[in-house]
């Protein structure tokens, strides 16, 4: 069965005619292209596919499109500004927290959402609130180094 | 997945006018639904999805009782003062239900009509000895949790709120699976004067209360009386995080630990 699901994404508008069972992610790289969200495991574990969903993190391979009706999303392509890094992403450029760079789109949101969240957390809080987003290069300790730096430019 | 139907419920009335099909079953958070929809284990024919519903996110203080609506998100209540007020054993309950995430998007009401095994909610509901209100009636949480994912919930019945009676003290305990953050055993008590309730999650197919643990510390509320005591481990779960023994074990030393918070925290 199909529905028509129009939402708002990285600012703009988009529509579409979806099964019922298309995932929000599937989606978001299928039918807009917008690859950058990455699909790591499927089954709620690993957080690569995470996005802002009304200003909240979210995986987005446990929603299904047609529940985002009228709702705004923010992805990875969506939070730089024109050719500028996000402070986030820049962090995380400056403190090497990539390697492969698979769970990097997801962990650059959830850190956006936890410093939206907590502008100023402690390290225990940053590790903390990065539960749900695996990496299996780093060993996480630059990605918490790139938090907390983050934080700081932010708070500037 | 299997094909199903997705219709957007904009009130509870309608809600339950399209529960009406046969195998069609309310979508809250999703967050356990989805994935048992991917592998295959749940096929419903329809989803309506209560997201939109409004009146079921609240949490009240209402006299001696806490109420929670069913839509509720486990972030809103780790977050929320009157629940610290009321009951900061639930917000460290919530607070601690997978990860930020799932917390985000995941309700109570959801948590406790699934009834996982390793669920944290339906430990709280039971040993707070929680109302749960639906659509058609008023049900103890005595009565409320039946079987591995099984609730006394019917087909269409949807639940609106939680209501939990405010103790003098509680305290949740969960020895969690590292990966999931579901309870390998976890432990919710409750002290309303001299009566103290138990309730174990994690360890066997279905949440219970551990009568013989509530009725030493219903005669002397101090870790020192179980020392000695021992839960049978018959009917618990042995699995690959955990042997039924080591699970029965973890029972009394959890309960131990939460007498002691609640010591230290409470009165």
């Amino acid at each position: 069965m199909r529905s028509a699901v129009s939402m708002t994404v990285n600012g703009k508008k988009v529509s579409g005619e979806v099964d019922h069972r298309r995932l929000l992610v599937d989606f978001l790289r299928e039918d807009l292209r917008l690859t950058g969200t990455h699909v790591g495991c499927d089954t709620s574990q690993c957080g690569a596919c995470t996005v802002l969903y009304n200003g909240k993190s979210l995986k987005a391979c446990t929603i299904f499109a047609v529940q985002a009706e009228g709702a705004e999303i923010v992805t990875i392509e969506g939070v730089a500004n024109g050719d500028h890094f996000h402070p986030v992403q820049q962090a995380f450029h400056e403190y090497h927290a990539l390697q492969c760079g698979f769970c990097t789109p997801g962990m650059v949101i959830s850190v956006i959402d936890l410093l939206n969240r907590i502008p100023n957390p402690t390290e225990e809080e940053v590790r903390w609130n990065l539960e749900g987003n695996l990496c299996r290069c780093t060993g996480y300790h630059n990605i918490v180094e790139a938090a907390l730096a983050a934080a700081k430019t932010l708070q500037r | 997945m299997y094909e199903y139907e997705y219709r957007r419920a904009s009130s509870l009335d309608e809600a339950v006018a399209l529960l009406t099909v046969e195998e069609s079953r309310p979508l809250a958070g999703g967050m356990s639904l989805i994935p048992a929809m991917k592998h295959r284990l749940a096929r419903p024919t329809r989803l309506v999805d209560l997201n939109a519903v409004p009146g079921l996110a609240f949490i009240e203080r209402k006299g001696g009782c806490l109420e929670i609506g069913a839509m509720t998100r486990h972030e809103t209540v780790a977050l929320s003062d009157v629940v610290r007020r009321s009951i900061p054993a639930l917000v460290k309950l919530a607070g601690g239900i997978g990860d930020v995430q799932v917390r985000h998007r995941g309700t109570i009401g959801g948590s406790i009509a699934n009834n996982d095994p390793g669920a944290c909610y339906p430990s709280g509901v039971l040993a707070l000895g929680a109302m749960v209100e639906t659509t058609r009636r008023t049900i103890e949480a005595d009565a409320f949790f039946t079987g591995m994912f099984e609730t006394a919930l019917e087909p269409g019945e949807i639940i609106t709120k939680v209501s939990f009676p405010v103790p003098d003290a509680a305290s949740y305990i969960k020895f969690h699976n590292l990966a999931s953050r579901f309870s390998i055993v976890g432990v919710f008590l409750a002290r309303f004067g001299r009566r103290v309730r138990v309730a174990v999650t994690g360890a066997a197919p279905c949440v219970f209360r551990a009568t013989e643990l509530e009725k030493r510390l219903s005669d002397d509320f101090s870790p020192d009386v179980l020392r000695d005591a021992a839960v049978p481990a018959d009917n618990l779960v042995s699995d690959l995080h955990g042997s039924a023994a080591y699970r029965a074990h973890l029972i009394p030393v959890l309960t131990r630990r939460a007498v002691e918070e609640c010591l230290v925290s409470g009165s």
